[in-house]
């Protein structure tokens, strides 16, 4: 790689993680930073983000390091042992989600070949809402929510993945859910996931398989073939439910259809019938053909039913019926549960009781597993 | 004073713990880059006066279809020429007779004794042709015969084919028997669903699945199987066999094996064990005894032929009284005076090959299988769950190795193994352990995915082995699991002490326009190559 012909973005999210360690459920708005600080809170994202940069730090002379000043990104650079180029303006001790707008938007103007971040679950919705899906991003997991798909599993992993990314070693790239919680829900005991949209990261293929011979299917693939088998299967007149999701995407993709990025859409005949349904919608629906519902895991929990997606509702959900009901998943995702079952929770435990058990899981070309689901 | 204490210091340090090794690095060409036209290995006698007299031109009698218009494209290289390359070629690789591979996981290779390979060998083999009649060829017949009694006896099926030249070619024919089962009784079409595990051979689903049927993959419980509910659930009036290994790639033995049958039986299913390593198992356990309705068994794994790198491989297929018509023709019968082979077989699905299998690897198996007798198979397989088990105590005493699934328990003839905790800790990942390894002159088995066990590594010793070589294998994880702490930069960049180093750029291996697996492939993708250039 010729010097300097990459560039790599860096922000990090000052403030991210504060929440955490005074046990507040996340650091989102300033009257909660504010708690955490009268708690004695320190914030950890500097130095989580210098262990995502010291695996990078041997090819420094590779790539340019772009950042934003102080504690958005430079401090943390410089400490490492970069030379960071800084550009655009903070008030010290005083940044916003506007600021990380702002840093993204510009360094996806000087087209960055990746977006480093450093924060949490509202970092990453920031990121998304200011550069959608153009420029590939990776998240440093520094923040209290990591309910998004877009981070490594730890700040180190970030650094390694960046470099493969940078050395062209890691090329594929993938749409990853942005989600959310309300923290207040949260801190109320109620936990209610949305899905606010997509970032584009870089796949990162386990080393392992980079060097056997017959390689493991891209997730495009494996989205592809499960897609062929839900098509192949799609009776005439029937409706078909389909629930946000990169893998449900994947039917309308392949059928030449637009899906709603969050929402849920509702197919007859390999055509939209209604896009970004409400649960009313879909009720008055269902008075009128009988339907199926596809649905894929939202978010690392396994979530099928609550998170993401409850305009299917408890309701939706009692009229369609148990076997009408069929859960969409790449084999990389089943595994990434490590043994805990699917998870319902449809605020009915009449329905979350009923959906118990084991289900029938679409996860290739003709190709299922049987997974248990719990509430 | 033994003979390592004349060694230089460092070499002699290893003698109690890894083993140092450096393998031999060699700037070798490609056999056809070394060919210089006239240069020749052999030179064919001229054809004697006495012939010429009777005949001028001997070969007159080829028909012309067998003559080549072009003599072949062969390199031209001088014998002492070839042996040296060669030799270089093999100090560049490692075998099973250079070193104990444990880390081949279920592919470590057994001890393949010589003597059976001399037989393999004999002029009373070689020189026979699958096309001489049968009376001819009596002796290889009647030992085919006597080999599949022994099979039937270590597995309870009633009759076994040896056509399959390997593992998943003997279950894409156990499929094919299933499907010809269903076939007989209308349902072939609406049975269309095999189910498997995922820590069952992937060739248990992709064998199947090339065979057409849809799959049905259950994942495991905390104890290392998949729960009874789950195969409850997955059987329907849909089902047409199971096909499972046990132990499957974990080690670990599921002791409800038959209730699982019962279930696939209750639904209208057949059963299919893969028996491809039954190195735990000869003589403990029986495939019929389960329940089971169809079996095979890797000759080139359980009965210590070799592997000979893609070929030649033996699978032999075994099944019940009911479903032996279904097996491949022929199939070599004994009428009390004379052994022949039966191609009358109308329900037959066929043959799978040609001829009635490798029956090299068949005369290796026989040797090995009389030269240990029936209680020498049951011995060879409790030393390989001893070997085994010693070697996960030694293996689990690294910090940071753990073995996922059934902890505390005891495995049989296999452990998958994983160093997520050594990860975390010092950011080595399997892959990298796994090249490490190779400066202890060490392969890895890296066919995982997906990584249900993170971070795996598998490791089988078999019974080959001795205690002795044990204690160095374990001990070179230790140094490895050692280095990851104190070195993780050394293990990153490893092997270090290979022919070949890490390879670090984009990999050719993985890209179709680069690799190729003949010397012509070779040469018409560097022309594609260099004309987009």
């Amino acid at each position: 790689m010729p010097p300097n012909e990459k560039q790599l973005g860096l922000i990090i999210n000052p403030i991210s993680g504060i929440g955490g360690a005074v046990s507040l459920k996340g650091s989102d708005g300033t009257s909660i930073q504010e708690r955490a600080r009268a708690l004695g809170a320190v914030p950890r994202a500097q130095e989580r983000a210098g262990e995502a940069l010291r695996p990078l730090l041997p090819f420094q002379g590779e790539f340019e390091l772009i950042t934003y000043p102080g504690e958005m990104g430079a401090d943390a650079a410089i400490v490492c042992g970069f030379k960071p180029a800084v550009i655009g303006k903070i008030t010290s001790g005083n940044t916003t989600a506007a600021d990380t707008q702002r840093a993204a938007r510009e360094m996806q103007a000087m087209d960055v070949d990746l977006l480093l971040f450093a924060g949490g679950d509202g970092t990453a919705r920031d990121i998304a809402s200011a550069i959608g899906t153009q420029t590939p991003v990776l998240g440093i997991p520094t923040g209290v929510k990591i309910y998004s798909a877009v981070y490594a599993t730890n700040p180190r992993s970030a650094g390694e993945l960046a470099a493969l990314y940078l050395h062209g070693k890691a090329k594929e790239l993938r749409e990853a859910e942005v989600v959310d919680i309300d923290e207040e829900d949260v801190r109320q005991g109620v936990v209610s996931v949305i899905l606010y949209g997509y970032l584009r990261i870089p796949f990162r293929r386990s080393l392992v398989q980079s060097l056997k011979s017959s390689s493991p299917p891209s997730e495009q693939y494996s989205t592809n073939a499960i897609a062929a088998t839900i098509i192949e299967q799609m009776a005439p007149d029937w409706l078909y439910i389909l629930g946000p999701g990169t893998t449900t995407r994947a039917i309308t993709d392949r059928l030449g259809l637009a899906k709603t990025l969050i929402g849920v859409d509702v197919l007859q005949n390999h055509q939209i019938l209604a896009s970004d349904v409400t649960e009313k919608e879909l009720l008055s629906l269902l008075n009128q053909h009988p339907a199926k519902i596809i649905v894929t895991p939202i978010g690392g929990q396994g979530y099928v039913f609550g998170r993401g997606n409850q305009q299917i509702s408890a309701e939706v959900i009692r009229r369609v019926g148990k076997e009408n009901i069929i859960v969409v998943s790449t084999k990389d995702k089943i595994v990434t549960l490590r043994g805990q079952p699917l998870l319902v929770d449809t605020g009915s435990s009449t329905v979350d009781k009923l959906l118990c058990g084991y289900v029938k899981v679409v996860t290739g070309y003709n190709e299922y597993t049987i997974y248990r689901i719990s509430s | 004073m033994n003979a390592l204490d004349f060694l230089p210091e460092q070499i002699k340090d290893e003698k109690t713990t890894a083993r140092f090794y450096h393998q031999a690095q060699w700037t070798e060409r490609l056999i056809f880059e070394l060919s210089q036209p006239g240069q020749r290995g052999v030179l064919v006698p001229e054809v004697e006066p006495e012939i010429l007299a009777k005949d001028p031109d001997p070969l007159a009698a080829l028909p012309d279809k067998l003559r080549r218009k072009q003599p072949p494209a062969l390199p031209e290289v001088s014998q002492v020429h070839v042996l040296r390359h060669y030799l270089r070629l093999s100090q560049e690789t490692l075998g099973a007779g250079l070193v104990p591979d444990f880390g081949m996981a279920t592919s470590t290779m057994k001890y393949n004794p010589p003597i059976n390979e001399q037989l393999a060998r004999s002029p009373k083999l070689s020189e026979l042709h699958p096309l001489q009649d049968e009376r001819t060829v009596q002796g290889i017949l009647e030992v085919i015969y006597r080999f599949e009694q022994i099979l039937k006896e270590i597995s309870g099926m009633a009759r076994f084919s040896f056509q399959p030249r390997a593992g998943s070619h003997a279950i894409y024919t156990n499929a094919s028997i299933v499907r010809a089962y269903h076939a007989a009784r209308g349902e072939a079409e609406r049975r269309d669903e095999v189910i498997t595990t995922i820590f069952a051979h992937p060739s248990d689903a992709a064998c199947p699945g090339t065979a057409g049927y849809k799959l049905i993959t259950l994942y495991p419980e905390e104890c290392g199987y998949p729960s009874l509910e789950a195969i409850r659930a997955a059987v329907s009036e849909r089902t047409a066999a199971l096909f499972i290994t046990n132990p499957d790639d974990t080690g670990i033995f599921n002791p409800i094996i038959d209730k699982f049958v019962e279930v696939v039986h209750t639904a209208g299913g057949l059963c299919s064990y893969d028996q491809a390593n039954a190195n735990g198992l000869l003589g403990i356990t029986r495939a019929a005894d389960a329940g089971f309705d169809l079996c095979h068994f890797n000759l080139h794994k359980t009965f210590s032929t070799p592997h000979g790198s893609g070929g030649p491989g033996a699978g032999a297929c075994g099944v019940t009284e009911s479903l032996a018509r279904y097996l491949p023709v022929p199939i070599v019968e004994f009428d009390g005076q004379k052994y022949y082979l039966d191609y009358d077989r109308p329900d037959s699905i066929g043959k799978v090959s040609s001829f009635y299998g490798m029956v090299s690897n068949i005369l290796r198996a026989y040797a090995w299988a009389m030269s240990l007798g029936a209680d020498g198979m049951r011995e060879a397989a409790e030393v390989a769950v001893l070997n085994n088990n010693y070697l996960m105590k030694k293996i689990l005493e690294i910090p940071g190795i753990t073995a996922p699934y059934a902890e505390g328990k005891r495995r049989i003839e296999q452990v998958r193994y994983s160093i997520e905790e050594l990860t975390k800790e010092t950011g080595i990942h399997c892959l990298d352990f796994a090249l490490r390894m190779a400066d202890h002159a060490a392969h890895g088995f890296l066919s995982h995915h997906p990584f249900v066990v993170p971070e795996p590594l598998t490791l089988e010793p078999t019974e080959s082995y001795s205690k002795t070589d044990i204690d160095e294998y374990a001990a070179a994880w230790s140094k490895v699991a050692a280095e990851a702490r104190s070195q993780p930069e050394l293990v990153k960049t490893a092997p270090h002490q290979s022919a070949v180093h890490q390879v670090t750029e984009h990999d050719p291996f993985e890209d179709p326009d680069h690799w190729a697996i003949t010397w012509r492939a070779y040469q018409r993708k560097a022309k594609v190559r260099d004309a987009s250039k």
